[in-house]
């Protein structure tokens, strides 16, 4: 059993002195399940896109199923890299200011990026390019 | 437990290099990389909003001696990630702790790695007709 200096609300709840509990943990986790397939699905698209030029690869976006995976792929991809370079900085950037810095720049850099891909890949999808 | 029976971290220094540990550094190596590599993924949307112009200049890139040779090493990076991925998640689901079975799942993520990479960049190379 754990510290009795701990109040029974305390244990219930989980989270532990970071306050966030096992949810960085189970992301990760739970994004890497998903990227297995979607991996496997986008290293198959992309070796079968060798050489396509623009209008093939834009028929190829225009397929929903496409578009949706490339789409899940974006987030989880993003979510997931986001999650690991946390990791890395919180083991590696000792000053507090450097690190909550760091993170800041990586966390929104990971939606900013994520955002404008999907809104890139649906633009493809839709026609509404060049 | 008095502090000098304490476990200690291994001094990397003095540290005697071996597969597991070679191993659990190149799965952050790979992360980070892959990471960089997707702002090719990023490059490769806005060339496709942009046009045939844009995209024609990514495809120059890409089939450039350096653009191969990153997309090589982001190619290798991602499935070396992915099967050690795989390996971490097992491990999660508490399978093959073992220091057999640990080392056995690390020669075979290595060498999955490499033969994946080169058929993708066989076929791949298939694809564009030998060029």
């Amino acid at each position: 059993m754990m510290s009795a200096m701990r109040t029974p609300l305390g244990r219930v709840r989980g989270l532990g002195s970071a306050k966030g509990g096992v949810e960085h943990w189970w992301m990760q986790r739970l994004t890497a399940v998903a990227l297995v397939p979607l991996t496997l699905w986008f290293v198959y698209a992309m070796v079968s896109l060798t050489g396509a030029d623009h209008a093939s690869v834009v028929n190829w976006f225009a397929r929903p199923r496409n578009a949706v995976l490339m789409i899940l792929l974006v987030i989880a991809t993003f979510h997931h890299g986001q999650l690991g370079l946390q990791v890395v900085i919180e083991d590696y950037v000792h000053s507090e200011r450097t690190k909550l810095a760091a993170i800041l720049v990586v966390k929104f850099a990971a939606v900013l990026l994520a955002a404008g891909s999907i809104f890139g890949i649906v633009r493809i999808a839709f026609g509404v390019i060049g | 437990m008095t502090a000098r029976n304490r476990p200690l971290s291994p001094h990397l220094q003095i540290y005697r290099p071996q597969l597991t540990s070679l191993l659990s550094i190149t799965h952050r190596a790979t992360g980070i990389a892959l990471v960089a590599g997707a702002f090719l993924l990023v490059w490769w949307i806005v060339a496709l909003v942009r046009g045939p112009e844009s995209f024609a200049l990514f495809q120059h890139f890409i089939a450039s001696f350096l653009g191969r040779l990153l997309l090589f090493g982001w190619t290798w990076a991602l499935f070396y990630h992915l099967a050690n991925g795989i390996r971490h998640l097992s491990w999660d689901a508490g399978w093959g702790y073992d220091l057999e079975s640990t080392y056995a799942s690390g020669w075979f993520v290595l060498a999955a790695s490499i033969v994946l990479t080169l058929v993708a960049w066989s076929v791949g190379y298939v694809m564009l007709g030998g060029q």
